[in-house]
Parts: C-alpha cells; structure tokens; sequence
C-alpha cells in the first residue's frame, strides 16, 4: 500500500535501529496484507459468481475513502458515520453497475471488462471533479495514539485495521460456508446451468454478490483512510496490486486469493523498505509472470483453462 | 481491394495529402499525431484479429521509441536504419514475450501482456541508460541529403509527408498480410480455434506471428514519434494510454480494415477537441465506452455501416459483430 511506504521514510530519516524498521515493515506487511485481502477476497467473490474482473474495483476502493472522508471531516459526523456510509454507498454502487451496466453485456465475453473500465475513467474523473486532483483529504482515525507492545510502538489505527479487516474476512468465510445464500452463491460460482436448474436465481445471486464484493472493497477504503493518502488515483496501484495477487492465488478461489494477498504484500513491503518502490513493482510484476508461466491456475486454483 | 472501398482510400490519401496545403502549422501537428495513431491502431488490430486484446502494444510503440532515440542519439544513425533498428528490436522484443504470453488466453493474456509491459516501463525510468523518468530529449529531425537535393524533415511540413508516406507504406503492407493465407487463418483463429486447429493450423504459431507482425509496426509507430516530439519520456507509455488505444479501438470498431482508419481519424479530431477539458478527457472516454457497449457494440464502423457493407474478407457476414467479441460463441450461458 502507498500510505506504508510513507511512513518508512519517515522512520528512516528520524534515525531508527535497523531493528526497528525491520519490526516497522513486518507490521507494514501485515497492515498490507489485511487491507489486501479484504480487497482481492471481492474481486475473487464477484469473479467466481460472475465471470467478471472488475476493473473498476480499485476505483470502489477510492470511493469508500472518499466517502468515509466526506462524511467524517465535511459533514462532521464522525468516522464510524462515515465507515457505515462508505459501505452503503459502495455496495448501491456495486448493485447499480451490476443492474445497469454489467447484465445488458453479459453474452459479451468481453463486455464486462469494457464496461468496467468505463466505470474506473468514469469515477476517477468524478473524484477529481468533486474533491481536486491533488486531494489531501485526511481522515481521523476514531483510534488516535501509539500502542506500545513489547517496545514495539504500533498505531493503534493500525492495530485496528488488521482486526478488523480479519472479523470482516471470517465474516464473509462464515457467510458463504454456513448460509443458504453462500450455499447458493456457491453453487452459481461452480455451476450456472446446475444452478438455475435447483431454482436459485442467477440475477439474484449475481446482484447481491456485486453489492457484498464492492461493500468490502469499500470497507477497506475506510479503513484505510486514516493511514494512506485519500486521492482520485489511489485506486490504480491497488487493483494493479489485487490483479496480480488474485492471479498468483488462483482466480477463483477465495482461500488462494487471502493467501496470496499475504505472500505478496509481505513480498512487496519487503522490497520497497529495502530497496525502493519501483524494483519491488518489477519484482511483483515478474512474480505474476513466472506463476502464469509455471502454473498458470495459480498457487490455490482449481484447474481452469488459460 | 473491393471497387467499392477504393473512392474512399483515395479520398482519404487525398484529404491527408491535402492538410499541410490548406490548413495551418497546429493542423500539421495534429495530422501527424492522428497518421501516428492510425499506424498504431491499425497494427493493434492485427492482434485483435486473432482475438486477443494486448496491453503491450502501447509500450512496443516505446521500445521503438526508444531504439530510434538511442540509435539517433548515441550511434548517429540516419532516419532509414533508425526505422529499420525499431521495427526489429521491438518484433524481436515481442517474440521473445510471446513465449510465455502465448500460453496464456483471454483475462490471463490481457494481465500477463499488461505485466510484462508495465516491468518493461518501469526498467525505463529506474535505469539511468534509458533517462530516468525524464526520458529522452534532443533526437534531431532526420536530414535527407542526395545529390544536389536536400530535404529537412525539422520542419513539420516536410516531417508530415514523411510520416504520410512511411504510414501509407506500412498500411498497404498491412493490408497484403491480411489478405494472404496468413490473415484468413488469423481470422479463422479469432473465429473458431478449436476448429482451426482441427484442420491442422498451428494456432499458436500464427498468433505468435499477429504478435510479433503487429509489434513491428508498433515500433515503426514508436520511430515516427520519437522523431516527431524529438524527445521520449516513459510516461507517454503508461497504462491511461493503453486503455486510450483500446477504447479507440473499441469505440472506433475493429472488424474492417478501412473501419479502423476512419473510426481512428474521427476519434483523434474528438480527442483534440477535448483539449479543454483535460481533466475531464477520462471520464468523457469512459461514458463513451460505456455507451458504446449499450447502443452500438459493434463501434463507429458499425454506425457508418462500413461494418456491414464489408464485413469479412471472404464475405462471410457474422451473425453477432459484438465489439470485443473473443469469438467464443456463449453456448453455455443459461438463457
């Protein structure tokens, strides 16, 4: 994520032990990783159901920030206003693209992918419209303060982001495995036809899911308002980011996507603290490379043809 | 060619010759950028021929880039040879991705191209050889000196009708692959793959060939460019311009050769007069696709009716000319 590696240079100019940018960038990892996974967990639900990769995703990411910024500091109403808003406005989102957009293309194989670059141009520039191009739109976190644990100080915000990132996770693990919904969602992910055929309603399912796949693309914008920069292009390094990771997890499957998003932040924290930004970009880019060469399914997928 | 599509090459060879005669210095710049943009739009199409949609190919236009900068620059190396140097680097850059891209179909093609192009671009601005994130600046405008005559191509007049005549070379070349035996199994391929390759076509050698073919003239593309600027930054090939060349692919419609060129014409005069509005050109692109996809899938050709009038090379009329269609019919989607 772009906010950690902010907060490196920052340690490392006030003179830290390198044991302690060590233990920094290990917490920046996990910080990465929760945030990611919440991400990449949408994009592999709304791909699973749909068939659809949804450009757009980083950009609903962006507009939950927005969201819980203009709600939390505009309007004045607090952050966990402005959290419950980002995800309703994310979710109507989701549900509106899905409805309007994403069902009258869905003979097109391409059509989903066209449209949803469409959304991503389409949000970006609203953002820049509305709040600038060069936003500094800070968002206070409702968990002010440093936690000192074992001589290790963490943000409590940071703290924060990573517990709820996991409740949210086994939330939507617990809700796929134990409900009649996630049953069904389940069943459309292995087998349209089948499916339909048990009478489960694809539209239905794919709306809902659309909603719940965007809901946490938005919750972690919120979460991460407070700790990275809110801004109309925050967006593109993170579905660059979930693209990759949800290729080298295996498109489809959750459990691939989750430990994937924690392989590859760890990686690319990692290097961008010990190297810079730019070589840990390349080196992710050719980590994708190599599993889409090697094992083109990914690490966790079920076989699928390439 | 069709008789029928002859008046309209000619009037179009003729209005591009016309320009720099009748119209002004910023019309000459301008028709250099859209001649450019034709060039890459109609060797992007060579891929989309084959039914894949490449993310690579803004940044093989930079690989010709820079090889022309850098052979100008370092090695003093004329127009010709730059022209030459970046049709091969960039031909020989794209066989060498095709190997692993070439496995990959679909949602994984258009990720592993976009991989492979972004780390390409990020090599440029992390190593010093290359500029940094500054690029390239001071390729001086190619002389031409023959016996008695001498032609300076730093004026923009005179770089125009170079770039007309490289660009009009290059599109009749184009236009005698997709003819030949090469560009009917490069269609049967987007068609029907399976089929393809039940009658014996190596489908992966063929696509292999639209890949490298296509990054060639990208590169050719890339030449003309750094020419024109006289400079090449790695921005100039980032992800918002590849996403700019696939929706002016998409929007103009792709299915025809002359298709392409004119959608490609309409689309650059619309993106200059989005010039105002900067900010704004994102966005704007965006609701056009999004439009697009809704009214009219099959693009500006399809709304001109060149689509229809001259669809498929052996007359065969497709029953759905969906814009970005992968040629997989959807037999198994639930009605």
């Amino acid at each position: 994520m772009p906010g950690c590696r902010a907060r490196h240079g920052a340690a490392a100019n006030l003179g830290y032990y390198p044991m302690d940018l060590l233990t920094d960038t290990l917490v920046n990892a996990v910080v990465a990783s929760a945030a990611t996974a919440l991400i990449v967990a949408g994009l592999s639900l709304i791909f699973g159901v749909m068939k659809v990769e949804n450009f757009a995703h980083g950009e609903i990411y962006m507009v939950g920030a927005y969201t819980t910024f203009f709600f939390s500091k505009v309007l004045e109403l607090g952050y966990w206003v402005g959290c419950a808003a980002s995800l309703c406005v994310t979710a109507l989102l989701g549900v509106l693209i899905e409805y309007l957009l994403l069902r009258p293309v869905r003979k097109n194989p391409m059509g989903p992918l066209i449209m949803t670059v469409g959304v991503l141009l389409v949000l970006q520039t609203a953002a820049v419209a509305l709040f600038g191009l060069n936003s500094d739109a800070l968002v206070e976190s409702p968990f002010p303060g440093v936690a000192d644990i074992a001589g290790v100080t963490i943000a409590w915000h940071r703290i924060f982001v990573i517990v709820a990132s996991l409740a949210l996770l086994s939330a939507l693990v617990l809700l796929l495995q134990f409900t009649r919904f996630g049953r069904a969602l389940r069943a459309v992910s292995q087998d349209k036809e089948a499916a339909s055929l048990q009478g489960i309603s694809i539209d239905r399912i794919s709306l809902v899911a659309m909603g719940l796949s965007t809901a946490l693309a938005g919750a972690a914008g919120s979460l991460m308002a407070p700790i990275t920069r809110v801004g109309p292009f925050m967006g593109q390094p993170v579905i660059i980011t979930a693209f990759v990771v949800i290729i080298i997890g295996g498109i489809s499957s959750l459990r691939g996507a989750i430990i994937a998003s924690v392989l590859y932040s760890t990686f690319f924290t990692f290097i961008a603290t010990y190297a810079d930004s730019t070589v840990a970009s390349i080196a992710g880019l050719c980590l994708m490379l190599i599993v889409l060469i090697v094992k083109p399914s990914g690490l966790i997928g079920s076989t699928q043809k390439v | 060619m069709k008789s029928r599509e002859l008046p309209a090459y000619f009037f179009l060879l003729t209005a591009f010759a016309a320009v720099p005669i009748l119209l002004g210095q910023y019309y000459i710049s301008l028709g250099t950028g859209i001649l450019i943009s034709i060039l890459m739009l109609s060797s992007y199409r060579i891929v989309i021929l084959t039914g894949e949609w490449s993310f690579a190919h803004v940044v093989f236009q930079g690989v010709g880039a820079y090889t022309a900068a850098i052979s100008a620059k370092d090695f003093g190396a004329s127009f010709p040879v730059c022209l030459a140097a970046g049709a091969i680097v960039t031909a020989a850059c794209a066989a060498l991705l095709s190997i692993p891209l070439l496995r990959m179909r679909g949602f994984y093609f258009i990720m592993g191209s976009f991989g492979a192009a972004e780390a390409i671009r990020l090599v440029w601005r992390k190593l010093k050889y290359f500029g940094g994130t500054r690029g390239i600046s001071g390729v001086s405008a190619p002389q031409f000196d023959w016996a008695n005559i001498s032609i300076d191509f730093g004026s923009g007049f005179n770089y125009y009708y170079l770039c007309l005549a490289v660009v009009v070379i290059c599109l009749v070349t184009m236009w005698y692959i997709e003819r030949s035996r090469v560009g009917r199994i490069w269609r049967s391929i987007e068609q029907q793959d399976l089929l393809a390759q039940s009658v014996g076509i190596d489908t992966k050698k063929y696509r292999r060939i639209a890949f490298v073919v296509s990054a060639g003239f990208a590169g050719i593309a890339g030449v003309l460019l750094a020419f024109a600027f006289g400079s090449v930054t790695p921005n100039r090939f980032n992800l918002t311009f590849a996403l700019y060349l696939m929706i002016w692919a998409i929007a103009g419609g792709t299915r025809t050769f002359l298709g392409v060129i004119v959608g490609g014409v309409v689309l650059m005069c619309f993106n200059e007069s989005l010039r105002f509005a900067d900010e704004l050109r994102p966005g704007i692109y965006g609701l056009v696709l999004i439009v697009m996809m809704i009214f009219c899938p099959s693009g500006l050709e399809g709304l001109f009716g060149i689509g229809k009038r001259f669809s498929g090379l052996s007359g065969s009329t497709r029953t759905k000319p969906a814009a970005g269609s992968t040629g997989e019919l959807d037999v198994n989607s639930p009605a």
